[in-house]
């Protein structure tokens, strides 16, 4: 375990067993002329690994990650993959939205392939490729239903379905999880474990709950109060090989959690 | 218990109420239908015959080809106008839904146009369209195209902005957009519009060929007014006022389908 407190103008150091894909140097966006959202963000996500975005209500977090999707432009700084520049959205990110952003009157298998169909992927191929994705993230089955008759659990896996599907290496998450109850988010939580296991990507996860960033990350980056800024950049590196319960109830899970408290709790205060 | 005491009476009360108010379409239909007939018979009014006269007088109305004719034309004004009223109504409610510019532009107008009495308007079209079916199809449209672009405009308003960025997020062009997101999420607001549209529609068709009183049922009910034929006159309202309902109802159920198949947003 590593907590590196780092000077918020310079970029941290990258994993020294990974190499970085993602670099956002002195990202910095202002709202409509006079709400400074981020000031000034820089951060370094290697590749193959989750990182998560962690910070009080409203310090930038979702506007981060919209830059980093390509849907807003920063004022200041700039997003590089694979030290190309982001100019946008492109096809090596993928976003998983925090209220779904299911069509409604579109079937799970329709909305699963939709990042397919705007490539033109023909039918039958787009159908085929859905239909894996939908089997992994354990909707086999619902292919035909519309979002309206799934829980929320449930439509959160055709979200997370629909990302897989069109195949980027970096997956987006804005709080995918905070719109299900409790047991389904520790659910989904493993199961995302589980999914990552098999399918290599690297994850941009933005997340309230430092329990599951603890838990579910490589790398926790923390932000501070709007402007939002990096705070703390926290690694967990906890082993996640054993059962569930027992992972949380570790020294070194619990300690984590204590200390990016300890590091937050100002904010609330 | 005193409370649920003195509530038993009331509820009793309001359940006969319920029942009475349930059934009151048809007893209210009975009672004016019984009292037209009275009136009717008793020769009170020169222009109300009985309703029974008025009713054999629906049936022969089928049997006259003027009727027709005149049915045929106003089916024929009726759809072309609310036609192009659709056609051109959803492109610029899009398109004030979409540009600030556009809405800025041209929402004064629509507003106005909304609430204008457009009555006064047919008799200036007279001069530039003619006395026949092309003014009659400019009044339709008229009348209805105001509402189609509103009820557009205030859908694409609705949208649902993630559901936008989740098109823009996968690298889908605007126009793909819209087609597939914009356009189908819009469509409960659309339908509504469209259903306004036809009530108006009808509206503008019947003041239209009344105006011009010499086509369709317009030329009808002043040849009927004018030669006192009262019984075909009332059966030809009778008519119309069917068929404008029948007409209201399966768009109305069109919509409903709709705003079901859009689902929750
Ligand atoms: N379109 C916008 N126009 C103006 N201000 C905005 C806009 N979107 C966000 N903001 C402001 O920018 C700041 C950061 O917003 P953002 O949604 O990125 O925060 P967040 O960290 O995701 O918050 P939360 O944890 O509540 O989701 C907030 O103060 C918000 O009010
Ligand atoms: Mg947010």
């Amino acid at each position: 375990m590593t907590l590196a407190r780092e000077a918020p103008a310079a970029p941290p150091a990258p994993m020294p067993d990974e190499k970085p894909i993602l670099v956002a140097d002195e990202v910095g966006l202002v709202y409509g002329g006079n709400v400074t959202a981020l000031a000034g963000v820089n951060l370094t996500v290697p590749q193959g690994r989750l990182t998560s975005l962690l910070g009080p209500s409203g310090c930038g977090k979702t506007t981060l990650l919209k830059i980093i999707a390509g849907l807003i432009e920063p004022t200041t700084g700039d997003v590089t993959v694979r030290g190309e520049p982001v100019r946008g959205p492109g096809p090596d990110r993928a976003l998983v939205f925090q209220d779904f952003a299911l069509l409604p009157w579109a079937t799970v298998l329709d909305n699963v392939g939709y990042g397919l169909r705007v490539r033109g992927v023909p039918r039958q191929e787009r159908d085929q490729v859905a239909r894996h994705y939908i089997e992994e993230v354990g909707l086999a089955g619902f292919e035909a239903r519309y979002p309206h008759e799934l829980s929320g659990g449930m439509r959160q896996r055709a979200g997370l379905a629909r990302a897989l599907a069109v195949r980027s290496d970096i997956l987006l998450m804005d709080e995918p999880f905070s719109a299900v109850d409790e047991q389904m988010r520790r659910k989904l939580q493993e199961d995302l474990l589980e999914l990552l296991r098999v399918e290599q990507k690297t994850v941009i996860f933005v997340t309230h709950s430092i329990e599951e960033a603890v838990y579910l990350s490589d790398q926790v980056i923390i932000l501070t109060q709007r402007p939002g800024r990096v705070s703390t950049i926290v690694r967990p590196d906890i082993d996640r090989s054993g059962n569930v319960d027992e992972i949380r109830r570790t020294p070194r899970y619990m300690e984590l959690v204590d200390e990016i408290w300890a590091g937050l709790r100002q904010y609330v205060e | 218990m005193t409370l649920s005491a003195s509530a038993r009476p009331r509820n009793a009360f309001s359940r006969a109420a319920a029942r009475i108010t349930a059934r009151s379409p048809f007893f209210s239909l009975i009672v004016w239908a019984a009292l037209w007939e009275l009136v009717g018979q008793l020769g009170l009014i020169d222009l109300i015959p009985p309703l029974s006269a008025v009713l054999v007088a629906v049936g022969e109305l089928f049997e006259r080809g003027s009727f027709w004719e005149a049915l045929a034309l106003t089916a024929k004004t009726f759809g072309l106008g609310l036609l192009l009223a659709i056609v051109v109504g959803i492109p610029i409610g899009l398109l004030m839904g979409l540009r600030k510019r556009a809405d800025q532009l041209l929402s004064m107008w629509v507003n106005l146009f909304l609430s204008a009495p457009l009555t006064a308007v047919v008799p200036a079209l007279m001069p530039i369209l003619g006395i026949g079916e092309a003014t009659v199809v400019a009044t339709v449209f008229l009348f209805a195209v105001w509402v189609v672009i509103l009820d557009t405009q205030a859908g694409v308003l609705h949208v649902s902005r993630s559901l936008v960025e989740m098109g823009r997020v996968f690298g889908a062009p605007g126009p793909f957009i819209l087609w597939t997101i914009v356009i189908p999420a819009a469509m409960p607001e659309i339908m509504t519009g469209i259903r306004l549209a036809v009530i108006r529609a009808i509206k503008g068709v019947i003041v239209g060929q009344i105006i011009i009183a010499l086509i369709g049922f317009g030329g009808l009910f002043d040849t009927y007014l004018s030669m006192f034929l009262m019984e075909r006159f009332w059966a030809l309202i009778i008519v119309v006022f069917v068929l404008s309902f029948t007409l209201i109802g399966l768009v109305g159920a069109l919509e409903k389908r709709i705003a079901f198949y859009a689902g929750t947003r």
